[in-house]
């Protein structure tokens, strides 16, 4: 049972109501034996899925349905002078254009609107159109003419802070106030240091490219809106475009049933969202915009660039002293919401270190906005700390996992409090070092141009806790089944599986008695957006709780209905059971029926993380690797990975997405760059013939050790979350293997043919052998 | 610095006559009044309905269009309607026989073989050309098969385990029926 909270606090002279939802259901144990969790099901949605029936976003038809398209900017920084849609207009069967000249000034991206005379990147948005047809839409963008006065533009992110740089934004080229941290004294770190190394590190712009675009089917019926959109929260979206059409929020229904990936970049919605809304209103038909792919990599979010400057100090022994890092952070042109990319993160907290100092500065440049990107900042931040710790490993004479041994924390050090699985990092070195044999299989002879190496990287992130608010209601049914109904969404992580797990466990029914509703605002209680790894752990618990409560009035109804005490009933397997009895005295079905038309329902909810421990997820990863020294190519042959993700709820599943992240990892390691002609401010490679995902020709052996152990003072169910962290450590683990390889650091990603060999030509040929 | 875009207004976007095909799809001749420049993706997606084949990039680079053409795997992204006039066309909603899933379908929901699922019918679809010019394919011909097919999930060691498996099955169901002929 949930009991609602709310207390005043005055915090500062402001007044702040604060609610929580406390369910005191005590956690599975770390020893419970379960009947669905922990097994390896498959998905629930496979059927749909391999017969081409799921129904994506891209997939929604609805009788008079309408297709959009956006012109965009051809310049990097533009004003319009004039735009003149009349021609696009007469065309045979258009039936919308919307531009500045007369859509609603809707503010959009803080300090703009959703058409503005001002464009900031090559993509912008000018204008757009709703057809009969796709291809009369693209043929009426091209007959828009349009008038642009080009603006000076700037693109690359230390050129953007100079005094003579053209401005993005009348206060400068500075997004927002730069992030400052420190602990302890840094300085006096530094001077304390027997050993000191320094290092400056870059990472490139990386695109999601989910292979569903962003886009979304609107359709109006009288004063109310349905927008089909391809989103990783369709409570953000409905909030933000319910704000932006002046629309109340119960008149705004948002649907996502299955999507094509999101990777972070659709946790929030975007300016098409709102156009074609607007388009569906002027057109009186539903109206689908999706982008295509080029708009997808252009003005859809990316990783944001970052240069970063490393100092770490230690004594001989190994013990750090200090970590100071600066760090710069490619904004784009304008500010997105969602979750930060909190580049400093892992530098306060991933080793122990009494004096820490981090200077993160956002710099806005004429490029599509940054949107976070599975484990945003995390992912760049390990790419530099990561190196920085093999190369002190090595100014030390030291192993670099004994290194990281010897700066172990079992606190979070930015607000001091314990992590409620203190042991999670050093049992995920355990396994990998055990695993691949570490401290004996080292080095290797040279084979004519081939020479190996292997790397080690580690990581923590902080999102897999998961978090309150988060709702779900159960029915159970006449017949012993159930119906679960939360607003959350499956982004294709396998989140229907594993709260379909989570229920019935929780009810006592079999897997195929429950169906799972979610990924709608017009039936499912509130739900956060699905990301930071949290949906498991944030809605896991809340289901538990509804279930919790559904099982104990289905026991009371037995109890009646059997005329056996209460206390000695329970419910496994949909069936009622008798204490010890071998058989059971009747089914939930037979329970259910007896009271029929009554159904048995509650709501559930996510209760508070614990306010006196910190809730990380934890992971060590290793990489084995071959580089030709002749041809630059790295070859990936084996990635062995661990991570603390508290109990596994699906191994089967969660293997999946493990092998998936390091995928990820792999391609922001060796192949995936956003090239940027910065005289041009053009993206030279918004596609997927040049920006290069990996393929299944680029995917050596990949080996996932289970840690599995639950995390009980993290939530009732114990387990944390898994999406993000496999990735955070590939890159840096292949560039240390890199570096065991040849001597040689590489100190920007992607590391591919050609930074490969101009590193190596910097090298003299005789150190290399 | 003032700029007018002109340059596309010589591009007048006369609409050419829409032309007839006919075709098989799936086994069922379809007749269609399709605008010469309509790509077979979007003749099936728009004028068919038949959405289970994605559109991705739109340019031939990543796979998720894959149907089978007269036998072949192709990319419907890159091919005209009217160029397919008179084919026959297989696309992921004519594999599965009422409930019973193709092997290959079912080996992918076996083995987890996809996480979003949009690139999964193209996926499918490049596996069953293989499967069905060549049913005893290696290891590396299975690979070879799905390597214009992007994942970006990175479900590729499922998909090929599932392409495997989907070999086991065809091939056991294949010697099972040889018996039977053997012994009638």
């Amino acid at each position: 049972m949930v009991t609602l909270n709310v207390t005043r606090k005055n915090q500062e002279g402001e007044v702040k109501i604060e609610v929580s939802e406390l369910d005191t259901i005590s956690p599975w144990s770390a020893t419970e034996s379960f009947a669905v969790v922990g097994k390896s099901v498959p998905r629930l949605e496979g059927n749909e899925k391999v017969t081409g029936r799921a129904r994506y976003t891209y997939d929604v038809r609805l009788p008079g349905q309408l297709y959009a398209r956006v012109l965009r900017s051809p310049h990097p920084h533009a004003r319009i002078l004039a735009i003149d849609t009349s021609r696009a207009e007469q065309l045979n069967g258009v039936r919308a254009v919307l531009s500045i000249a007369n859509a609603p000034a809707i503010p959009w991206y803080e300090k703009s609107f959703i058409f503005d005379r001002t464009l900031r990147f090559i993509g912008d948005e000018v204008a757009a159109v709703a057809a009969e047809t796709e291809e009369i839409a693209d043929d009426a963008i091209r007959l828009i003419d349009v008038s642009y006065e080009v603006i000076p533009h700037i693109t690359d992110l230390e050129e953007a802070l100079g005094t003579n740089a053209p401005r993005i934004w009348p206060e400068g080229n500075v997004a927002g106030d730069p992030k400052v941290y420190a602990r302890g004294d840094p300085e006096a770190g530094f001077r304390q240091a027997e050993v000191t190394i320094e290092g400056i590190y870059h990472t490139n712009v990386a695109l999601h490219n989910s292979l569903e675009p962003h886009g979304c089917t609107a359709s109006w019926e009288g004063d109310r809106l349905t927008l089909w959109s391809s989103t990783q929260s369709v409570f953000t979206v409905r909030q933000e475009i319910a704000k932006a059409l002046e629309l109340s929020e119960n008149r705004l229904r948002v649907i996502k049933e299955h999507m094509g990936g999101g990777f972070g970049a659709k946790q929030i919605s975007w300016k098409q969202d709102v156009i074609a809304s607007l388009l569906s209103r002027e057109s009186g038909r539903p109206v689908q915009l999706m982008l295509d792919r080029r708009a997808e990599n252009l003005a859809a979010g990316n990783r944001n660039g970052t240069i970063q400057r490393v100092r770490l100090g230690a004594l001989r022994n190994g013990t750090l002293t200090a970590i100071a890092a600066d760090i710069l952070q490619g904004r784009g042109a304008y500010a997105t919401g969602g979750e930060a990319s909190d580049v400093s993160g892992m530098y306060k907290t991933l080793y122990r270190c009494p004096n820490v100092s981090t200077h993160a500065t956002n710099v806005y440049i004429n490029t599509g906005p940054a949107v976070a990107f599975r484990a945003p900042g995390h992912v760049e931040a390990a790419f530099a700390l990561e190196q920085a710790m093999d190369e002190l490993a090595t100014a030390l004479d030291l192993d670099p996992v004994e290194l990281r041994r010897r700066n172990y924390s079992e606190i979070e050090q930015i607000e001091g409090k314990p992590y409620t699985l203190p042991e999670g990092l050093r049992l995920c070195y355990d396994r990998v070092t055990e695993a691949v044999d570490w401290s004996t299989n080292q080095k290797w002879a040279p084979d004519g141009s081939k020479r190996r190496g292997v790397g080690f990287a580690a990581h923590d992130w902080v999102a897999g806790s998961g978090h309150p608010p988060g709702y779900a209601w159960i029915e159970l049914l006449s017949d012993g089944t159930a119906n679960v109904v939360t607003g959350t969404q499956d982004i294709g992580t396998g989140t229907r599986t594993g709260l379909a797990q989570v229920a019935a466990e929780e009810l006592g029914l079999p897997l195929d008695s429950i169906t799972l509703h979610l990924g709608d605002t017009g039936v499912g209680p509130y739900a956060p957006v699905s990301s930071g790894s949290a949906t498991q752990a944030t809605m896991g618990p809340a289901i538990r709780s509804a279930g919790r409560d559904v099982r104990q009035q289905l026991l009371q109804v037995a109890a009646v209905a059997l005329d056996i005490p209460v206390e000695r009933l329970h419910v496994r397997n949909g069936s009622v059971w008798n204490d010890q009895d071998a058989q059971p005295v009747a089914t939930v079905a037979e329970i259910m029926q007896k009271i029929s038309p009554h159904t048995l329902q509650a709501k559930g909810a996510r209760s508070p993380n614990p306010p006196e421990q910190a809730i990380r997820t934890f992971g060590a990863q290793f990489a084995d690797i071959e580089v030709d020294i002749e041809t630059g190519e790295i070859t990936v042959l084996r990635i062995v990975t661990a991570h603390d993700v508290g109990r596994i709820i699906n191994p089967h599943i969660i293997d999946s997405q493990v092998v998936g992240g390091v995928i990820q990892g792999i391609g922001f390691g060796l192949t995936e760059e956003r090239i940027l002609d910065h005289r041009l401010g053009r993206v030279m490679n918004p596609n997927l013939e040049e920006y290069n995902v990996p393929t299944v020709a680029d995917i050596p052996r990949i080996e996932h050790l289970h840690v599995d152990v639950a995390d009980t003072l993290a939530n009732s169910t114990g387990a944390k979350g898994v999406g993000e962290p496999p990735l955070i450590p590939t890159a840096p683990a292949i560039a240390n293997a890199f570096f065991n390889a040849t001597g040689v650091r590489l100190r920007s990603n992607p590391l591919n043919r050609a930074r490969v060999l101009d590193e190596l030509a910097g090298m003299k040929s005789g150190s290399l052998t | 610095m003032t700029v007018t875009t002109t340059k596309e207004e010589q591009m007048t976007a006369t609409v050419t006559e829409p032309t007839t095909v006919l075709l098989t799809i799936n086994g069922i001749n379809r007749l269609v009044l399709v605008e010469p420049r309509r790509t077979l993706l979007d003749l099936l997606r728009h004028d068919l309905a038949l959405t289970g084949t994605k559109k991705v990039c739109d340019m031939g680079n990543c796979g998720a269009c894959t149907v089978i053409v007269d036998g072949l795997a192709k990319y419907s992204c890159l091919l005209l309607a009217i160029d397919c006039d008179g084919s026959h066309i297989t696309t992921i909603e004519g594999l599965a026989k009422g409930n019973n899933l193709d092997p290959i379908q079912q080996a992918f929901i076996d083995h987890d073989a996809f996480q979003c699922g949009f690139c999964t019918s193209g996926q499918i679809m490049s596996l069953r050309a293989l499967l069905d010019a060549q049913p005893d394919p290696t290891d590396e011909e299975i690979e070879l098969a799905v390597t214009g097919n992007l994942c970006r999930c990175g479900a590729y060691p499922n998909i090929v385990a599932a392409g495997r498996r989907a070999v086991d099955i065809e091939s056991n169901r294949a010697s099972v029926d040889r018996d039977r002929q053997g012994g009638d």
